[in-house]
């Protein structure tokens, strides 16, 4: 697109407008509860009111105090095992969908993988409650076909549980961007890596691969970055040693009123994800460059 | 055409009987043709034709229905694509947009576990090759058209393949650049001396570039032959129509022998024509066709040897290096196109001027 002169410029003016108020939208309800948030964490809660004098104190806490470390560590732990469940099992129905699927049948493809937002999240989380329960469908499944004699008990209320509902919800988030870099990628190049001598497999990982890197890298990222702030889910099926960050900061906010801790947590880790995305953003940095 | 040495008499490519069905569409119907090792060789035809299709089972990107496909002797039905000893430059180039220009053209160098200076030396020998010396660190998604095939035909031949098969690899360039590259890929063929074969849809391109030519219709191959003689002498009048202009007459067969047919033509009259003069009129009625270029306008000197009949000029249109006149011939009801280029000596003539045409029997082809 021609650069625009910047200035007295119609167009551009007109192009500001029209963003304006989702802008205004953004920065409030977005840029201004952040910002908030970041100032609580400075201050200390006292008995009935915030002490607002500045200090670290919550931030070390929230470093040093082995309860809350150890739940962060858990939710990145889960996190990340979430993130690669999802993406490795997204990979495959995304690859099939693009590379085996008549393309006229694509779209009804998608349509249908998009189902499960057709309930709410809620209602997803409570169903998988259901099937993975005590007397759950799974287990009166497995006791019926003599399987087993005794319902299993590690389906629900621990990490599993919260890895395999996650897993499911954020599915869709993780087959989509793979879906379309694998649509991007000329199906000429695969035969150009066959007619060069190598197999079908080695032109998946020379070619197929790397070209699809930016949807892999897109889909880790939409994965990763929610799940590790999600509430419902661990709330729901977690049981005790399922409960991640997302918790404790409700924890700290509702029940212990300490907004401040709260705010320090929730920054923290805001900052981890942060910088793990950086990171992993930076070691793939060679697979994103590529024509505009 | 640029003149070339003989080539060897030795069957590189032999189709025998090939077939190819997708569903009810009869793609291939029943090619049979031998493609001699070190030739230039094009497969024409309008799209659809199922040119490209057979230029795709000697890859192996396409499994044929019925028949054998022969490389070099063997029996390519059980052999993958990364095992036959062909390249392919495709019609989109396929460069691999993630990688380097050397690493494009390495690509197929893996498998020979070369040491890292043995590879950047052939790899820097390929790009010489093409002239793209120096652009081994480029990204290849930085390229232009014209670089972009020369990466693909280096990618191709650093594998010495036997065949290299070039998939309209000219159609993407504008014409300057494409009539460059047509020379260019001439003198590469001769200095390499591996077997090319071309898929193409563009008349010119395939008469500029091959020593033979199978022109293809509906799956079938309706002529093979060197290019004057696809030119000069077609088959068919389906054939003289895809390749080049020709004007056609209505003719009557008078009398015919087993070398000559003796034909009386509207406008031209009675002749003898030799039995290579022959072709199948595809169902147009039985005529005699002759190029734009082969009959003159005669404006001051009768021409030797040539017969004359008078015309009028119906159409001037001109073209600077050329002119082409519609001539309706006495006692013909249609014009006929007749290119004549402008010399110093010949001026341009006048709609509705009365001329005499100039014509010999040699220049004719009979359909029936």
């Amino acid at each position: 697109m021609a650069r625009r002169v910047r200035g007295a410029n119609p167009e551009a003016l007109g192009g500001l407008l029209m963003i304006a108020p989702p802008a205004v939208y953004a920065l409030l309800l977005l840029a201004a509860p952040l910002l908030l948030l970041l100032v609580y964490s400075f201050w200390t809660d006292g008995y009935l009111e915030i002490i607002r004098d500045f200090t670290f104190a919550n931030y070390h806490e929230t470093w040093t105090n082995p309860l809350y470390r150890g739940v962060m560590m858990r939710s990145l732990m889960v996190s990340l095992l979430v993130t690669v469940s999802t993406v490795l099992l997204a990979f495959p129905v995304a690859y099939f969908v693009s590379f085996h699927v008549a393309p006229n049948r694509k779209s009804t493809w998608l349509f249908l993988i998009t189902i499960p937002f057709w309930t709410s999240y809620l209602i997803r989380v409570f169903l998988w409650k259901v099937i993975l329960g005590y007397n759950g469908v799974l287990n009166a499944g497995l006791l019926k076909t003599g399987i087993i004699s005794e319902p299993l008990t590690f389906l629900l209320y621990n990490t599993n549980s919260v890895v395999i509902t996650l897993a499911h919800a954020y599915a869709p988030f993780a087959i989509l961007p793979i879906f379309v870099a694998l649509e991007r990628i000329d199906r000429s190049l695969l035969e150009a890596g066959q007619d060069l001598g190598e197999s079908k497999l080695m032109t998946f990982f020379r070619v197929t691969l790397p070209l699809a890197m930016p949807g892999l890298v897109g889909a880790v990222l939409i994965v990763f970055i929610p799940t590790i702030g999600d509430y419902v889910t661990p709330q729901l099926v977690g049981g005790p040693e399922g409960r991640m960050v997302a918790n404790l900061i409700q924890l700290q906010y509702l029940r212990l009123d300490n907004y401040p801790l709260g705010s320090a947590i929730a920054i923290s880790a805001m900052g981890i994800v942060a910088l793990l995305s950086a990171v992993f953003l930076f070691m793939t940095r060679k697979y994103l460059r590529g024509p505009k | 055409m640029i003149p070339k040495a003989p080539i060897a008499d030795q069957t590189m490519i032999e189709f025998r009987d090939v077939q190819k069905w997708y569903g009810d569409y009869h793609a291939l119907r029943g090619i049979s043709a031998k493609i001699r090792a070190g030739e230039f060789f094009s497969l024409l035809g309008p799209s659809g034709c199922g040119k490209t299709t057979l230029l795709r089972t000697i890859a192996g990107f396409e499994g044929i229905s019925d028949g054998v496909v022969l490389v070099d002797g063997k029996d390519m039905a059980d052999v993958p694509a990364n095992k036959r000893p062909t390249n392919m430059m495709f019609q989109s180039y396929a460069i691999f947009p993630h990688l380097t220009v050397a690493q494009n053209v390495g690509f197929g160098l893996r498998k020979q576990r070369l040491s890292k200076d043995e590879m950047a030396r052939r790899v820097g020998e390929a790009l010489e090759m093409v002239g793209l010396e120096g652009y081994g660190a480029r990204a290849a998604h930085a390229l232009s058209g014209g670089q972009r095939q020369r990466v693909a035909l280096a990618r191709a031949l650093i594998l010495k393949p036997k065949v290299l098969l070039l998939d309209e690899p000219l159609s993407a360039l504008d014409k300057k650049m494409r009539e460059q590259m047509q020379v260019e890929l001439i003198k590469l063929q001769r200095q390499v001396g591996i077997t090319f074969i071309l898929v193409t849809h563009d008349q010119e391109e395939a008469l500029v570039m091959s020593d033979r030519i199978a022109v293809m219709f509906d799956g079938e191959i309706a002529q093979l032959s060197d290019a004057e003689t696809l030119y000069r002498r077609p088959k068919s009048r389906r054939v003289a129509e895809f390749i080049g202009t020709m004007n056609f007459l209505p003719a009557t067969v008078i009398a015919e022998s087993d070398d000559v047919v003796e034909v009386d033509a509207q406008g031209f009259g009675r002749m003898t024509l030799a039995a290579d003069q022959v072709g199948a009129d595809a169902g147009h009625g039985t005529s005699v066709g002759f190029r734009p270029e082969t009959l003159t306008i005669i404006q001051d000197a009768p021409i030797a040897g040539g017969r004359e009949v008078p015309a009028i000029i119906e159409e001037v249109v001109y073209y600077g290096d050329m002119t082409y006149y519609d001539v309706r011939i006495e006692g013909t009801e249609r014009a006929a196109r007749l290119s004549m280029r402008n010399t110093f000596n010949r001026a341009v003539l006048d709609r509705g001027a009365a001329v005499r045409i100039a014509w010999s029997p040699a220049a004719l082809i009979l359909f029936r």
